[in-house]
């Protein structure tokens, strides 16, 4: 029992955090992120629309338990959270990520035993 | 040089694993990609993995075990070994394969070569101890590096924006 509750915790994680990316300002603010920190202000300069609005929108990150923010001095600087990006995308098929990347370097293996073919 | 799509099909209720793939090669060369130790260790790892060769010897009889380690395993290793059953050049290749960390939990690998549309195609089932076993196998995934998580969702969040 104690199993299906955290299965269900871990659904209701996973939908919050799709839900959190089902609009393309909150995607452009991970993608963003995924690079580095940035405040609320470095975030609002790349979108056009106001800062009360990117804070909601990163509330909503955070809720979804894909950011986090710390204090360092003045700034509040926005985070993405690896733990919960791991989750998501592990979600999405570890397996086939794993499998599809051995596939396409097999590919690349393949390519250069045809041109030490071809070149014989 | 394209990239096909792999079919994974991991029925429910069964210990299979079936993964199929086609190739812009001969069965052939396929089949020494797979078979020759310098080629496997080209393409094994998967991601940021390397891939240390220990032993590959794809003969009816012969052993093979190799470990995945750098990237985010650091210096460790994670060891994989198995005997090769059957190896029929161009065809067909039958051999076991366990993961060291869970020792004694040993599947059995089915590698069939067919020619489809001038490609050769792979088919491949694992067939797995218990369901658990191939439950395990698959969200071993799960443990891929954390840089490649991020790269994978910037990917996909930057398609979407």
């Amino acid at each position: 029992m104690v199993d299906d509750e955290a299965a269900a915790a871990r659904e209701a994680a996973l939908d919050r955090a799709f839900t959190a990316l089902g609009d393309p300002v909150r995607r452009a603010i991970v993608a963003r992120l995924s690079r580095g920190e940035a405040t609320v202000n470095e975030l609002a300069d790349l979108f056009p629309i106001t800062k009360q609005a990117v804070s909601r929108h990163i509330g909503v990150l955070e809720d979804a338990g894909l950011i986090t923010r710390s204090r360092d001095g003045q700034r509040r600087p926005c985070h993405l959270d690896p733990a919960a990006l791991e989750r998501l995308t592990s979600w999405i098929d570890g397996y086939r990520l794993a499998a599809e990347d051995r596939f396409r370097k097999l590919d690349a293996v393949l390519e250069t035993l045809k041109q030490e073919e071809e070149e014989r | 040089m394209s990239t096909h799509p792999t079919t994974i099909n991991a029925p429910e209720g069964t210990p299979f694993l079936d993964v199929v793939r086609e190739f812009d090669a001969t069965p052939a060369q396929l089949f020494r990609a797979v078979t020759e130790p310098k080629l496997v260790a080209q393409w094994l790892g998967p991601r940021d993995l390397e891939v240390e060769m220990e032993e590959y010897d794809a003969r009816p009889g012969g052993r093979y075990r190799f470990a995945h380690t750098g990237g985010h395993l650091g210096g460790e290793h994670a060891w994989f070994n198995g005997v090769f059953h059957t190896v029929e050049q161009d065809k067909l290749i039958i051999r076991t394969f366990e993961y060291e960390g869970v020792p004694g939990e040993v599947a059995l690998e089915i590698m069939r070569f067919s020619v489809v549309d001038g490609r050769t195609r792979l088919s491949q089932r694992a067939v797995f101890p218990s369901l658990e076993t191939r439950e395990g196998a698959l969200s071993s995934g799960m443990s891929f590096g954390i840089e490649q998580s991020m790269d994978r969702l910037s990917e996909l969040v930057e398609r979407g924006v």
